[in-house]
């Protein structure tokens, strides 16, 4: 192929991933940035400045949302990797050639199934009225119905349902690449369980636990539906606030520096996360 | 394995426990679609389809309720497109990735990457706030009315093509990367334009790819809420209007009657992406 005809085909290629990155994710997020540094003071009159970051910090309400987000956001992370390491452990591994498919369509499932509706089965179960109350007062286990929505505890749940399918999905395509001769090494030269656990298959997961636990806490933390719909109105998520800004409140400017700032601080986790465990984006996330 | 035999049983009944808990929210908000009483909830009052094909009031049944038949098109025409133009833009990223080269390349790679781990709201939100500035400098410099710019059916399908073009990318580049290019050189050695060569051996080899990225592509598309509810004018789609009727008039078995559809919508297409993926593992 001529040098011009391959330099044509480059720039065809080009522009159309030029347009997107360039229109719908950089530009809006320097948009947002922009926004988010402006303060107005009467209509089509701004002044630029920190006031909406420092308003940000100085309302302790704001600061513990965050706070209380990020903290949530960590834990469901932790649980949905031990619930789900055990599970992806017997897909790639214990399961037997026949069933392993079967066993990995079936955690995929929900993911098929939008947000809404999963949200929407787990009222239907856990409200008072709801099915696990009216079954155990019927079974005499309880005697008046109990309310079990809106509760830290119940949140937590729904949000480990959510997302451990994109746990469990980049932990069995590590460890199905794991050679069972590692293992067998492992007990022969002397190693107890868990020392295998720890000292072979841990490392050889590695790759696939952090692009896990990132993908995981992404989705935790930007997630919305589950933690209003299961928490009620004293939930208390960081991306209410965001919609409360904007849509509510009509204050794009606030609403612009608390898309910063948790854009900021999962950033810095995710970055975090690919230092100590010395990752990259590229080789993690990509991987699926 | 080094595994004894209560052990695994206790492995076992945990895998198990597991799926359970995986499946008992969708069978709730499954089975209470065919319960014969105004709510979601026990008791059982027999089986009925009102809720699905009742066309009078206190039990509108889900293809008689107009609102919801609505949102369901809205969803089905921004799916449609959507999934469309994100399954082109990732063949051209697909192509560009895998087979040309360029300068800071793998810095663009993460780029392309990054939409994937930018929380959806944000995408939502930034999206909204730039087509909104973009709108306004129109209106003030050349006293153009870009209606599109505004919340609506454009910003939507620009807000999901924002995470899922990196999606299909993925897919679709996954494909070419196992493709065997001495099957494009024989065909050019045959004779065949570069045009030829693309449209009968590139582009057939990566089909099954891409219309695997197109069904997960308007699934997602589908489903989303996060971006879409930022984005949203007049022209709600499905999840939109379900989750306005939860808030606001409270849940009625009819959402059920919704979750039902989508389930088996979702499970249909989930199968279908699942069957052109099988010769690929035999080839």
């Amino acid at each position: 192929m001529s040098r011009d005809a391959s330099r044509l085909s480059l720039i065809l290629l080009f522009a159309p991933f030029v347009l997107w990155i360039g229109l719908l994710i950089i530009l809006p997020q320097v948009g947002i940035g922009y926004t988010s540094l402006r303060e107005k003071i009467s209509w089509n009159e701004y002044s630029f400045g920190l006031k909406n970051y420092v308003d940000f910090l100085g309302e302790p309400v704001y600061r513990n949302t965050l706070l209380r987000t990020a903290w949530m956001s960590i834990l469901v992370t932790a649980l949905a990797l031990v619930m789900g390491f055990p599970i992806a452990y017997y897909i790639a591994k214990i399961a037997r050639e026949r069933s392993r498919a079967a066993l990995f369509l079936m955690c995929l499932i929900p993911l098929w199934v939008s947000d809404l509706v999963r949200a929407y089965g787990w009222i239907v179960l856990l409200r008072e009225t709801g099915v696990i109350s009216t079954a155990l007062v019927k079974w005499g286990i309880i005697n008046q119905p109990i309310e079990m929505l809106y509760n830290d505890m119940t949140v937590i749940i729904g949000l480990v349902y959510t997302v451990i399918l994109f746990m469990i999905v980049p932990l069995v395509s590590t460890l199905q690449g794991m050679d069972d001769a590692l293992l067998e090494a492992g007990y022969n030269l002397g190693g107890s369980r868990l020392t295998v656990l720890r000292r072979i298959i841990i490392p050889y997961a590695m790759p696939g636990i952090v692009s896990g636990c990132i993908i995981t806490f992404m989705l935790t933390a930007g997630s919305y539906l589950t933690p209003i719909l299961l928490g009620g109105k004293n939930s208390s998520w960081f991306t209410e606030q965001i919609y409360n800004q904007f849509i509510t409140r009509y204050n794009w400017e606030s609403g612009s520096a608390f898309g910063v700032a948790l854009l900021v601080f999962t950033s810095f986790v995710v970055w975090a996360g690919l230092r100590l465990t010395g990752q990259s984006l590229a080789t993690t996330v990509a991987k699926d | 394995m080094q595994k004894s035999g209560p052990l695994l049983f206790v492995y076992r009944a945990y895998m198990v426990i597991f799926f359970i808990f995986l499946v008992s929210p969708l069978v709730a908000a499954g089975v209470f679609a065919f319960n014969d009483s105004m709510f979601p909830s026990l008791p059982w009052q027999g089986f009925t389809w009102d809720w699905f094909f009742s066309p009078v009031e206190p039990k509108l049944g889900l293809f008689h309720d107009d609102r919801l038949l609505q949102g369901m098109g809205n969803s089905l025409y921004i799916g449609l497109i959507v999934a469309t133009l994100s399954v082109a833009a990732g063949t051209c990223n697909a192509f560009l990735f895998e087979r040309k080269q360029f300068p800071f390349k793998n810095a663009l790679y993460v780029l392309m990457v990054v939409p994937l781990v930018i929380p959806g709201v944000i995408l939502g939100i930034s999206i909204l706030v730039f087509a909104s500035m973009v709108a306004n400098f129109a209106d003030a410099q050349f006293g153009l009315f870009l209606t599109w710019l505004r919340p609506g059916i454009p910003l939507v399908v620009m807000g999901q093509f924002s995470f899922l073009t990196t999606i299909t990318s993925l897919v679709i580049a996954a494909r070419l990367q196992k493709f065997d290019i001495s099957l494009e050189e024989a065909a050019l050695n045959l004779g065949a334009s570069r045009l030829r060569v693309l449209l009968t051996v590139t582009l057939p080899f990566l089909f099954p790819a891409m219309f695997s990225a197109f069904v997960v592509a308007f699934l997602v598309s589908f489903e989303n809420f996060n971006t879409t509810l930022m984005l949203v004018g007049s022209d709600a789609p499905l999840t939109i209007t379900m989750y306005d009727r939860m808030v606001k008039v409270g849940s009625t078995p009819v959402l059920n009657a919704v979750s039902v559809v989508l389930m088996l919508g979702s499970g249909l297409l989930a199968l279908l992406s699942v069957v052109a993926q099988r010769p690929k593992k035999s080839a």
